[in-house]
């Protein structure tokens, strides 16, 4: 009998005790694979195992040399997080945007943002968005990944394009070889509510019947809505929705009504259209009403340049996930007037401070504003930033931990030690700091 | 520096000490023995006041998914609720369901210095260490939620070698970083994954045959033969349904004379009798715990007003969602692990079903005679959220002010309850039981819940007021490891509480077993389920206390 300390063995590539790491979580979209096995050498790190090629992107990508910069020309990161603290000092209302970082990053935003009387939104939270509005209104009856992996026999892509945003989702939650509950393995029925998805990964041992209801993704919420009313028997009078044979929709409710455990997969992110919020919620409403008499569930994927983890520390700490403004002392709520894309869209702060760790694409928007950025290195920007950072990624450059899509697991992410750049936290941190003094 | 508190009436139930007259020496964070030489750096008079050990909240629902998909929920909980940052504090919201460090502060301004999450999966347990981190001033721990969860099922159907299922049970502690172990509806969250509705005591889950009675028996044997002082925690089979009187009785039968800790038991108290077919069952319940001695409990005392309930009972949950105010909810299957239900709630004083539950949590507070197994909580935010302690304790320790409240409910509700006839009064020793000494001996928190010399320094001084609510809510001093956090009700300064944990001793073989099974089923490696002590050290900015477990059998 032994009593081990609960120290994970999770290796590290920054001291160099092994030349590969194991059990690595990639951080660059919101499912958060923790499968990949990442070597490092001289030409930098390479994913040697599970990596889809998002991740080889983010993992393998050389980070062009970057310096703290003031006014556009080199300076220390004492004399930059200076320079950044005197603009936040200066302003009335600061924006604290982009976000993009761990939870330990997103800590110390929050803590700035509380003392500076900032705002705070996430570059992509018009995806989780569309969710929290069903989510405050109504609620939801959810699921996990590891759920859908094991139990789903029915899956119901809806609207968006799932292998676009999420390379290994198929791979891991549809086509896995293993199932706890059937042997052999039930196969699935997949099927894809809109035209044009991806379906390419629906393929293998586990996948059943592939059926496409095709129509304009924008329309996929009406195609759900006319699903719902056939499950409650409501008679529809027309013969297609949105272009789909109300045949079609019958078969699906009938589908529906022999799933053991079905699932309506979504993306926030990819359901890009005006209101599409109502989408979201006639996926809901579906779904609570099947589990009147059988088990259902929905599934919310996106979450990608830590969106969800944004989300979920900004709502611990102050109770709303996002858009909140501190400039009155205490945490003030408006999901429309705190949208950060139209307060710039309108002119409003005085100061922009943009955090991007993770993607270069995830560049500054257009502003007349000051910018302070703290980025990953070859960020894009629309104009030159006041005071830039270099900054490291979470799980590449250092340690850090971020929430998956599902809201329920975190992961841990490794230091890879791909170069000594400072986290985002550690940056804002020091900031903070230089304010009080 | 040596901080003397002179001429206090002191409460220390687990030293004996009865409201005697006493001096109390701090030093360095610890009581310590009265040195008539030494020099003393601070004195406090604190005559005609009140002193006992921090309070010790041994079950309240603050950090974790379930908690914050709850603040998610009720933006309605924190409008109107919003508090400024002020120095050091930050700002923050919400009255049920409060932002972490809020929670920290209500709590310590409350007189309480350590809290414990009841409710955490293991595959969120990172989730809920990284709340509690951010909830200052309070120590914490958290109970690791089992009985749900595949790995134990399969290895119960598959009649595995009981000593495995203990090196799971251990390694489950290690890796969420637990102190505790809770089940909650044993089997059944798994049960409703597979569409079940209901479980009762011996009903068989669909898809393992294993009943609530075999997984009862299952963890509560194997948490007492690693040695986890905390025995099982449990909350039971049909949580919130009428006539669940019968299953809480058979419970503690089942349990046959096995150290069990059951929950928010007002909630499993409910008979049928009566016109509405809903009525107490705290009588038949306060026997069985009277005269089973391996039985503890708390109450989850309903108070009224608007709150939103958390629970890893999803099956329960789904079944309350109709009776939702306002009216949304949020069901959860969980990673093969467990689930989720969170479902507003609004108890109000003249809803028949509402004001019996009232009574009935009380009843159950006054019928209880051993206050060593009776803990004084509402099931935050389930019952009321935390800050309605005092209230709480006035209905305890004032009989005329119970009658006045009592007057406010539903009547018919009234006529069915025997509370008004029940005279008990609580003494502030029992409360001091129920609040701190009794927890902290049921947690095994060796040096917390009492004054005697070597304890840490948690303390909290009270005005001797004859308003038990206006007393218990704003306390004049407390002190968190010797540093004095709260002045009349003020925090003063911001300390960062310590992590409680358990580590019961386990065969790394199962690390075999767990690493294949996560690797074929899961969507998370064995090894990124673990909590390593850097994260809450380092990242957290917290610390570790490692309560001791018994030698295992
Ligand atoms: S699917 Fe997403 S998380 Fe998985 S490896 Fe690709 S980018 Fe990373
Ligand atoms: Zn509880």
């Amino acid at each position: 009998m032994t009593t081990p300390t609960p120290e994970p063995v999770r290796s590290t590539l920054k001291d160099n005790a092994s030349p590969v790491a194991q059990h690595v979580a990639c951080p660059f979209c919101g499912i958060l694979c923790d499968d990949l096995e990442v070597s490092k050498s001289a030409k930098g790190l390479k994913v040697t195992r599970n990596g889809c090629d998002k991740a080889i992107a983010g993992f393998e990508r050389h980070l062009p040399a970057a310096t703290p910069l003031n006014g556009g020309k080199p300076a220390s990161l004492a004399e930059a997080v200076t320079a950044a603290a005197n603009l936040i000092k200066q302003a009335r209302l600061p924006l604290y945007g982009g976000l993009a970082t761990d939870v330990e990053g997103m800590r110390s935003v929050m803590a700035l943002a509380d003392v500076s009387g900032g705002v705070i939104d996430h570059a992509l939270s018009e995806g989780p968005y569309r969710n929290f509005k069903v989510l405050q209104s109504t609620g939801w009856v959810m699921t996990t990944l590891t759920e859908v992996r094991n139990r789903a026999d029915l899956i119901i892509i809806v609207g968006t394009d799932v292998h676009a945003l999420h390379p290994r989702f198929f791979e891991r939650m549809v086509c896995n070889q293993d199932s706890m509950f059937d042997s052999p393995p039930l196969k699935r029925t997949i099927v894809f509510v809109g035209s044009g998805l991806d379906q390419s990964a629906a393929v293998g041992a586990r996948v059943g019947e592939v059926v496409t209801l095709p129509c304009p993704l924008d329309q996929a919420g009406e195609v759900i809505a006319a699903l719902r009313a056939r499950l409650k028997g409501a008679p529809l009078g027309a013969a297609t929705i949105a272009g789909v044979l109300m045949a079609a929709i019958d078969d699906l409710a009938r589908r529906c009504r022999k799933a053991t455990y079905g699932v309506m997969v979504w993306a926030p992110p990819g359901l890009n259209f005006p209101n599409a919020d109502l989408t979201v919620q006639t996926i809901c409403d579906t779904v609570r009403e099947l589990n009147a008499t059988q088990r259902f569930a929905g599934l919310s994927l996106g979450g990608n340049e830590g969106a969800v983890t944004a989300g979920a520390v900004s709502s611990w700490q102050c109770g709303y996930p996002l858009r909140v403004s501190f400039a009155s002392g205490q945490p003030h709520y408006d999901a429309n007037r705190y949208a950060m894309s139209r307060m710039l869209a309108d002119g409003e702060g005085d100061l922009l401070v943009w955090t991007a760790s993770y993607t270069t694409g995830l560049g500054v928007p257009r502003t007349s504003l000051p910018t302070v950025v703290l980025g990953t290195p070859g960020l894009e920007m629309a104009q030159a930033a006041s005071v830039f950072i270099p900054i490291g990624t979470p799980g590449v450059d250092h340690a850090g931990r971020l929430i998956r899509c599902d809201t329920v697991v975190t992961l841990p992410l490794t230091d890879l030690g791909r170069s000594v750049l400072p986290s985002a936290s550690h940056v804002l941190d020091a900031i903070q700091s230089a304010l009080q003094i | 520096m040596l901080i003397k508190l002179t001429g206090g009436k002191v409460y220390d139930p687990a030293n004996g000490v009865d409201g005697v007259v006493r001096d109390i020496y701090v030093e360095d964070g610890r009581i310590v023995e009265a040195r008539a030489d030494a020099r003393v750096h601070e004195e406090y008079n604190l005559k005609g006041r009140v002193v006992m050990a921090g309070g010790i909240d041994p079950h309240s629902h603050i950090g974790g998914g379930k908690v914050t998909i709850a603040r998610m929920l009720m933006p309605e909980d924190h409008q109107g609720q919003e508090y400024g940052r002020n120095g050091q504090l930050r700002s923050g919201v919400g009255r049920a369901i409060p932002s972490t460090m809020t929670t920290g502060y209500r709590y310590a301004e409350m007189g309480y210095t350590a809290c414990f999450e009841p409710a955490m999966l293991p595959t969120n347990a990172r989730q809920a260490h990284m709340e509690m981190g951010d909830t200052p001033l309070l120590d914490k721990g958290a109970f690791v939620m089992l009985g749900s969860d595949d790995f134990l099922l399969r290895q119960m159907t598959q009649k595995q070698d009981f000593s495995a299922i203990k090196d799971y049970i251990a390694w489950t502690m290690h890796a969420a970083q637990a102190i505790a172990v809770k089940v909650v509806n044993p089997g059944g969250i798994s049960a409703f994954k597979f569409n079940q509705r209901k479980l009762d005591l011996d009903e068989q889950n669909a898809h393992y045959g294993l009943t609530p009675r075999q997984i009862l028996l299952t963890l509560a044997r194997g948490l007492k033969e690693i040695g986890v002082t905390h025995p099982l925690h449990v909350h039971g089979c049909n949580l919130g349904v009428p006539g669940n009187l019968s299953t809480t009785l058979e419970t503690i039968k089942a349990m046959e004379g096995l150290p069990v800790h059951m929950t928010h038991i007002q909630f499993h108290s409910y008979g049928t009798e009566g016109d509405k077919h809903f009525s107490s069952g705290a009588a038949a319940v306060a026997d069985a715990i009277n005269a089973n001695t391996n039985v503890s409990i708390d109450v989850g005392q309903v108070l009224f007003g608007q709150t939103c309930t958390a629970s890893g009972d999803s099956m329960r949950q789904y079944g309350n969602t109709s009776g939702a105010y306002p009216k949304k909810s949020v069901i959860m299957d969980i990673e093969c692990d467990a689930g989720c239900g969170v479902v507003p709630m609004k108890y109000k004083e003249k809803n028949f079903v509402n004001a019996l539950q009232w009574c009935i949590g009380l009843e159950l507070f006054l019928l209880v005679r051993d206050p060593w197994r009776l803990f004084l909580t509402t099931d935050h935010p389930n019952g009321a959220p935390f800050t309605s302690y005092p209230h709480l304790i006035r209905l305890l320790m004032d009989k005329g002010f119970r009658n006045d409240m009592m007057q406010k409910i539903d009547a018919s509700a009234r006529a069915y309850s025997t509370l008004g006839s029940i005279d008990r009064e609580y003494s502030l020793y029992e409360i001091a039981i129920m609040t701190r000494a009794g927890p902290a001996k049921s947690l095994g928190l060796k040096d917390r819940g009492h004054l005697g010399v070597g304890a840490c320094a948690d303390i909290t001084v009270y005005a001797d007021m004859a308003d038990k609510e206006a007393m218990f809510t704003a306390p004049e001093l407390v002190f968190k490891n010797g540093d004095l956090i709260v002045r009349n009700g003020k925090i003063l300064r911001l300390v960062q509480g310590a992590t409680h944990v358990t580590r019961p001793e386990y065969d790394k073989g199962i690390e075999k077993s767990l690493r294949d099974y996560f690797q074929r089923y899961h969507t998370m490696q064995m090894e990124n389920i673990r909590v390593s002590d850097t994260e809450i050290i380092g990242h957290d900015k917290g610390s570790i206390i490692v309560q001791p477990s018994g030698a295992r059998v």
